[in-house]
């Protein structure tokens, strides 16, 4: 007996959603448009923006947070690992913290050996001395990332090391961005032997070979400088020499964006040429603005700690991460003292997270994107 | 009835706009092609003309030349477009950017899209007050929001402040019209005011452009392809074919009796309720490559009553009856057929 039609063998295999299904969000582990699933979308998210803004928060607080200023050295205690913490036993909170470590002593000069005195503590507490964290008493030393050959503190170099690393990507994206923007909307919008002459400039700047076109700018910055201007002066090097890329992607979103009828209906009432590639043109690629900026950011990063790891970016007793680095490219070093990797790490991590960031925006603001709740 | 005083405007006593011969070419790949050749059109004010053709036909480079937003591809190779009195191509950019908008507006086919998706439809339309009006940001709103009651939007306060994907398609293009006609145009251009939205809609769109025409005593260039649009709105109606005028006449003698082949085709392929038929009828063939236009008539390869003649000569258009113009040696209408054998006796 032929069955009749119920809904449900009408629609076919019940795995394939139409297009008026409710599909809950997380429920697929693959999206029909290949993207990531909501739920690992919603994770990397909130992963990145947590990571970036402690980090963020640190560079800000940055002598809150570190326990020494980045240039101080202890000179009884150079090439030391790490201290490990431990965590305090719940009746010794009060008196002592919640952490605490125990006290070093260097037992082998030539060979930078260190041993732990078991019989005493050193607790940590938070907020003493008007730092996050640290011991009741200054001469007690604590190196959360060990120390370089100078005995100055990884950790409070890092920390302060963060300021360069991370100001340089958002500062270097905003200059490059706004010049690309500009130079594209215009290009884009006037169209004709303007933009042929635009574009060819854009060409030519991007077809140098970058890196080597910034190391030859960047060895021409006088070594007196102060570090206030030579951060500036890099980060105006590497903006001038990214903005064309970024005016290229806008100068074909605006030429195409020209002809949409919004834009020739505020030409037919009378807007001015520049009104309309400002108020009405321009505002419709910044959702690509937003997500280049969050992937360009690394590359300002990577950028500064490429120059300062060759010893042309940030010089001492500044710190960056990458001018960090630079003691890691020795390679006995960093055999025996592994800890000095830390930028690297912190590098990476930052890296990671702003591509993560951006490629889930992107996402997110692709127009072509479903909307989602 | 006459009202003391309004003899200078009343309708149909001058001209508020005339184009003249104009030919518009455009720069392509392929090389110049011509997209208006000797395009001449008047419209009285207060009157509506309604250009009807099929895509690609010219009219919306008309519209878009009566602007001046052709772009840099497009070159205006001669003619005259005047508006009011005025010559508008000799005028330089920023004369001519205060009259658009100002005086002469524009409403586009596609409400969805020609909106900005990043304003609120009160500042679009404030933003033409402010532009042209010199109006402070206060006084455009409430003037939008004034606008916004005129096209007859209902809680105009709160829609103001709505972004255009809040609206519906016909509430878009009321916001367009309200734009439009904000700072009181002289001319309204509509380019397919109506095509992009559906039948009920569509009639509410004509009743308030009709309404609004007449309060405010607009002309009107209504752009379509729809011949019954035309029908119910234009008082006067311009065929165009490949670029061309083909046929030029006041809308109730076109649709009782017209004149070139072509009109007469546009008129047969509207279906009928009254005429049981098995099939719709068409015009066989496809519009001509604007590249390669044949000699002599360029509906001939379509016409079934095309004959030599067609091919070796260009038909002009000529007046064969008071304010009816055709383009054709062997119109299908019998009087313009013995206005143009007395034409040919000559």
């Amino acid at each position: 007996m032929p069955e009749p039609p119920s809904s449900a063998s009408r629609r076919g295999p019940a795995a394939v959603p139409e297009p008026g299904d409710f599909v809950q969000a997380g429920e697929l582990s693959i999206e029909p448009d290949g993207r990531t699933p909501p739920r690992r979308a919603r994770l990397q998210i909130g992963l990145s923006g947590a990571v970036l803004l402690v980090f963020y928060l640190t560079a800000v607080f940055a002598p809150w947070v570190a326990l020494y200023p980045p240039g101080e050295q202890h000179r009884h205690s150079p090439n030391a690992p790490p201290t490990l913490v431990h965590p305090n036993s719940p009746t010794r909170w009060m008196s002592e913290g919640l952490l605490f470590v125990y006290p070093r002593r260097m037992t082998d000069t030539l060979r930078r050996r260190y041993e732990e005195d078991r019989s005493h503590r050193i607790g940590l507490r938070f907020g003493a001395r008007g730092h996050l964290l640290a011991p009741e008493r200054a001469s007690d030393e604590v190196f959360l990332l060990g120390t370089d050959a100078l005995g100055r503190d990884l950790f409070s170099r890092l920390v302060y090391g963060s300021r360069v690393s991370l100001s340089i990507g958002i500062v270097g994206v905003v200059i490059s961005l706004a010049l690309g923007t500009i130079v594209g909307v215009i290009a884009g919008y006037v169209g004709g032997r303007t933009d042929n002459l635009l574009m060819r400039l854009c060409e030519i700047l991007m077809a140098l070979p970058s890196f080597y076109f910034l190391l030859a700018l960047a060895a021409v910055i006088p070594p007196g400088l102060s570090p206030a201007a030579t951060f500036m002066l890099i980060v105006v090097l590497m903006s001038f020499i990214r903005w064309a890329g970024f005016a290229r992607v806008i100068r074909g979103m605006v030429s195409g964006i020209r002809e949409l009828e919004y834009v020739q209906a505020a030409r037919a009432l009378g807007v001015p040429d520049l009104t309309t590639m400002f108020r009405h043109v321009m505002p419709a690629t910044l959702s690509y603005t937003v997500v280049a900026a969050t992937l360009a950011i690394p590359g300002f990063i990577l950028g500064e700690s490429a120059l300062s790891l060759l010893g042309l970016g940030i010089q001492e007793p500044s710190t960056s991460w990458g001018s960090l680095l630079a003691d890691a490219q020795n390679l006995k070093n960093l055999d025996k003292y592994p800890w000095i990797l830390a930028p690297g790490v912190c590098i990476a991590i930052t890296t990671m997270a702003f591509n993560f960031l951006g490629d889930r925006l992107r996402d997110r603001l692709d127009p072509r994107s479903v909307p989602r709740p | 009835m006459t009202v003391p005083g309004s003899v200078a405007s009343a309708p149909g006593s001058e001209r508020i706009l005339e184009v003249r011969d104009l030919v518009v070419e455009f720069e392509t790949e392929r090389g110049v092609t011509r997209a208006l050749d000797g395009v001449s059109l008047p419209l009285l004010r207060g009157q509506t003309l309604g250009l009807v053709g099929e895509s690609g036909c010219g009219k919306s480079v008309t519209a878009l030349a009566v602007l001046r937003l052709l772009g840099e591809s497009a070159r205006v190779v001669r003619g005259e477009i005047r508006f009011d009195g005025l010559s508008l191509l000799p005028l330089g950019e920023r004369e001519m950017r205060a009259l658009r908008g100002k005086r002469i507006a524009m409403i586009f086919q596609e409400p969805m899209t020609s909106l900005n998706p990043v304003f609120t439809v009160g500042d679009q339309i404030a933003e033409a007050l402010r532009l042209h009006e010199r109006m402070g940001k206060r006084e455009a709103w409430a003037r939008a929001v004034e606008m916004l009651r005129l096209v007859e939007i209902p809680e105009p306060e709160r829609r103001a402040s709505s972004y255009p994907h809040e609206l519906s398609g016909g509430m878009r293009q009321r916001v367009m019209i309200a734009m439009a006609i904000s700072c009181g145009p002289d001319l309204l251009i509509a380019d397919e005011p109506t095509t992009a939205l559906d039948v009920t809609i569509q009639a509410q769109i004509l009743d308030l452009l009709r309404g609004l025409r007449s309060r405010l005593g607009m002309s009107m260039i209504l752009i379509t392809h729809d011949l019954g649009i035309v029908a119910a709105e234009a008082d006067e109606v311009a065929i165009m074919y490949a670029g061309r005028v083909v046929e030029r006449s006041p809308t109730r003698s076109l649709f009782d009796d017209p004149a070139h082949p072509y009109s007469a085709g546009l008129l047969a392929s509207i279906p009928r309720l009254d005429l049981r038929t098995e099939q719709l009828a068409s015009i066989p063939g496809v519009v001509p490559d604007p590249a390669h236009l044949p000699s002599g008539c360029r509906f001939r390869d379509r016409c079934a009553n095309a004959q030599p003649r067609c091919a070796a000569e260009d038909p002009r258009l000529v007046e064969f009856a008071p304010g009816r113009l055709v383009a054709c040696f062997f119109p299908v209408s019998e009087r313009a057929r013995v206005a143009a054998g007395n034409g040919a006796a000559e």
